[in-house]
């Protein structure tokens, strides 16, 4: 699947829930499901400071695509970028260059990515990027 | 007795809705909410007296000056000091602790000690810090026990004739701490040294004498006092402002200007340079009248009511721990809720209509402290309720089970 039609898949799964509520719920459910990053990776190096949530992001390139594990000391911040990895890993680096993330906005959670927001995801969205660009340089 | 249905009544914003809900105000220790005699007074200044002081001999000029100076003297009554040239404008607490800071650099030499406690705000961190580096003085801290209250016997033990000055907090942001800052003042005094008092958590709780406390300087911001953001008040003695050299340079802080020598202007202009925030500081005169108005004691007595209904509410919730339970504390309640992060419960509260502050409080060395990320902070005012307490725990009960 595209990131576009993954992003739609996650936009029609949240336009079932009929209030804020359910909605956080279920991000709070994703985001204790979320893949977590291996130990060794979740070093200094790889952790990106949000004014209050701590974000740690990890890349591999495997077989052409570019694969995100993550965590974060917040729930619902865990919640989203397990939203995020969902849309952007297992892609390659060109699509996830390409790629924006509108789609945030039409599950109800905008305010969230508001680069004013002190959680850490803008710079974690950031860095995907910064991760899909080192490996398109490095491969050609 | 406060008459809390006319004081929520002065208060436009306290009947807005935020995502539906009535909004319920606890971040009152990060800015406070303005009366509508403080927005009639910005309205009126910009609509009828506008213009620069101290400079024209016009008469809009003239009422401008007056006002601005009729201001200083209300603050200067407030704080109970000796001379209206002793209260410098300034842009808010972070400005006059540099602009003091600033100011020691021409008066330390290498090896000179300045301290600080365990429990201050960035602010009162990190001006020090750049002064030492300039100057090659040292940084020392008082440290504090587990309730959140400096160690009197370790703050003796730091003080020497090498410490220059003493700069804490009166009261700790991010604990609510009150701190015994006569005690600090008189035993900084005995070994010589100065002592800054970084009064934004305090001035809103309670009304300083900063001639029977002894503060050689006394900050606050206007913002935290119901005044404009931007504003704030920087006391010093008399002889402290005259010895320490100018923070900035620039129209209206000078006597005469050659390109060969320019001598500077008495006080208090010597430390304003430049046009200041006019409306700011004359309406800052306007929210400490307000405030006297109702009175700074029955403020008090309300606010601890609060405290002690909230500390006890909230200690009912399991798992729930306050950070910072210093016998003397003003109504800020610190807290987390077994292994949740703050941010998370601020997030859906905010959902439910309440402002609380979230995360290290801009004072992280008091989070390593207590071996927390942060914390979730409501501090209440004079205006708040206890009915919005129980609206605020009921939430925080929500919050907590939909994130354990």
């Amino acid at each position: 699947m595209t990131i576009h039609d993954i992003q739609e898949e996650i936009v029609d799964e949240f336009s079932m829930f009929d209030d804020w509520m359910q909605r956080y719920e279920y991000i709070i459910e994703l985001g204790k499901s979320l893949p977590l990053i291996e130990e060794q990776f979740k070093t200094d190096e790889n952790i990106i400071k949000g004014c209050q949530s701590k974000v740690w992001v990890h890349a591999e390139e495997k077989q052409g695509k570019i694969w995100f594990t993550a965590d974060s000391d917040a729930i619902l911040t865990k919640g989203i970028i397990a939203i995020l990895i969902r849309a952007f890993s297992g892609q390659e680096a060109k699509a996830i260059l390409e790629a924006n993330t509108d789609f945030i906005d039409a599950i109800g959670l905008k305010e969230h990515l508001s680069p004013t927001r002190a959680n850490g995801l803008v710079s974690m969205i950031k860095q995907i990027k910064m991760y899909a660009l080192a490996f398109e340089t490095k491969n050609q | 007795m406060l008459d809390l249905q006319k004081i929520r009544a002065d208060f436009p914003i306290l009947t807005q809705k935020v995502n539906g809900k009535p909004l319920v105000y606890f971040d009152n220790g990060a800015t406070a909410q303005k009366p509508q005699v403080v927005l009639d007074a910005i309205t009126k200044y910009y609509s009828e007296i506008n213009a620069n002081i101290h400079r024209g001999v016009h008469t809009l000029s003239q009422w401008a000056t007056d006002a601005y100076e009729e201001s200083r003297g209300k603050i200067q009554k407030h704080l109970n000091a000796k001379h209206a040239h002793e209260i410098i404008f300034t842009a808010g607490t972070t400005h006059g602790i540099n602009a003091v800071a600033n100011g020691f650099a021409a008066l330390l030499q290498p090896g000179d000690e300045i301290l600080v406690s365990a429990m201050e705000h960035h602010s009162n961190i990190v001006p020090w810090q750049m002064l030492c580096e300039r100057t090659g003085a040292v940084l020392k801290v008082i440290p504090m026990n587990e309730k959140g209250e400096l160690i009197r016997s370790e703050y003796e033990v730091l003080l020497s004739e090498k410490t220059k000055i003493v700069t804490v907090n009166h009261i700790s942001n991010a604990l609510g701490t009150i701190n015994p800052v006569d005690y600090i003042i008189q035993k900084a005094h005995e070994v010589g040294a100065a002592v800054l008092i970084d009064g934004a958590q305090a001035t809103p709780h309670l009304k300083p004498d900063v001639q029977a406390l002894d503060c050689d300087f006394y900050v606050f911001s206007g913002h935290k006092v119901c005044g404009p953001t931007g504003t704030g008040i920087l006391y010093g003695k008399e002889a402290w402002l005259n010895k320490l050299p100018p923070y900035q340079g620039g129209g209206e802080m000078i006597a005469t200007v050659s390109f060969e020598k320019t001598t500077y202007a008495d006080l208090p202009h010597k430390f304003e340079a430049g046009t200041p925030n006019i409306a700011g500081g004359i309406v800052l005169g306007t929210a400490i009248d307000y405030l006297n108005e109702i009175g700074f004691e029955a403020i008090a007595a309300y606010e601890h009511e609060l405290l002690a209904y909230a500390t006890q509410k909230l200690e009912q919730i399991e798992g729930l721990r306050i950070i910072g339970t210093a016998e003397h504390k003003t109504s800020v309640i610190s807290f987390n809720v077994g292994n949740i992060h703050p941010y998370d419960i601020g997030t859906i509260v905010d959902k439910l209509g309440i402002a609380v502050r979230t995360g290290h409080h801009c004072a992280q060395p008091v989070m390593d402290f207590f071996g927390v990320p942060g914390t979730v902070r409501a501090s209440f005012a004079f205006y708040n309720t206890k009915e919005e307490i129980d609206i605020f725990v009921e939430a925080l009960q929500k919050a907590v089970m939909m994130l354990s």
